[in-house]
């Protein structure tokens, strides 16, 4: 067995390729959390407490958006709930971890961890395997607290007239680069992208981002379903 | 509510999200269908930021004309389809944005 310091220095290793795309990302958020009207003492605290990059931004679209706060926690939870698949996988590998450890490596289990160290997982039967968890996890933290930072100072010197703010529907459309091949998928997309665009001013209390999203996994439900009859 | 309390109810649910996947949520809760249809929520929750960040401007009107926000996403979505790079899809669409508004 390896000692715990090579496994989570291994997690490390694993992770860094992913870190790449995770600058931009972090350094977009500080410019518009600042851009929105929120403390650079909050922009930190945002990250520092809910360290989630989807969750962050869908947090100050909507409240740029004037949308009332029981609105944005309930989007903020519905953007968290695709989470709830990645628990059905790696909680098999961490049934046996001590309740302790299961409450910290909670909160660094962000997407890229969780996809980097599934493989290992998966792979390795060492008891301190978890151990690369908590490496993946502590260097996606350290990576966004810092571009965090940057663009909380850059944000200041970055002109307006850059229209940054567009950056945000593109870092979305970039994490659905995968399911732009997929029939359904599109037809998800498409479905939950009109309902929240033509429903933007008409659904009360801002509450588009859900109504679109429950109308698109609606979606999801019947055309999967009518696929599976047909074959 | 204030900025503060906002941040720390969202942070509470982003966390219990996590946690409850790995304290809580057993393999066998759930059966094919249910783990399906949540493969889809990226799909269908993400697009309602995407879509009026484009679609709608700041005064909450729908943009259909003379938008380059439309052409520089639709680039972006074809380099996305073809690269299927995070960064590349992320990088041509801000490009093609500001050539389309500081150039043409």
């Amino acid at each position: 067995m390896k000692s715990n310091l090579k496994v989570f220095l291994k997690g490390i290793l694993d992770v860094s390729p992913l870190m790449i795309p995770v600058v931009p990302f972090g350094l977009i958020f500080g410019v518009l959390a600042i851009d929105v009207g929120f403390s650079p003492l909050e922009t930190m605290g945002m990250s520092l407490i809910v360290f989630g990059g989807a969750s962050q931004i869908v947090l100050l679209q909507l409240f740029s958006g004037g949308a009332s706060s029981l609105v944005i926690i309930s989007s903020v939870g519905a953007v968290n709930s695709r989470h709830l698949l990645y628990g059905a996988v790696v909680s098999e590998h961490l049934s046996d971890l001590r309740l302790i450890w299961k409450i910290i490596i909670s909160y660094f289990l962000i997407d890229q961890a969780y996809a980097i160290s599934n493989e290992f997982l998966k792979k390795n039967k060492d008891q301190n395997k978890y151990f690369h968890l908590v490496g993946a996890g502590a260097t996606c933290w350290m990576i966004w607290q810092s571009t965090t930072f940057l663009g909380i100072i850059l944000g200041a010197a970055i002109p307006e007239k850059l229209g940054l703010s567009f950056a945000v529907p593109l870092t979305f459309l970039a994490l659905l680069v995968n399911d732009f091949r997929k029939f359904i998928n599109v037809i998800v997309i498409i479905v939950s992208g009109l309902v929240a665009t033509l429903g933007y001013n008409y659904i009360p209390f801002k509450a588009y981002a859900i109504v679109a999203g429950l109308t698109g996994l609606l979606t999801a439900m019947i055309l999967t379903k009518m696929v599976k009859t047909n074959e | 509510m204030s900025n503060w309390a906002l941040i720390i109810y969202c942070g509470l649910i982003t966390y219990l999200t996590r946690f409850s996947m790995i304290a809580l949520i057993k393999k066998e809760m759930f059966n094919d269908r249910i783990r399906q249809v949540l493969s889809y929520v990226p799909s269908a929750i993400f697009p309602a930021i995407i879509f009026p960040a484009i679609f709608i401007d700041n005064s909450g009107s729908l943009l259909l004309e003379d938008n380059p926000k439309i052409i520089a996403a639709l680039i972006a979505t074809l380099i996305g389809i073809f690269s299927r790079s995070i960064i590349a899809t992320i990088f041509s669409g801000l490009a093609s944005y500001w050539f389309l508004i500081f150039v043409v």
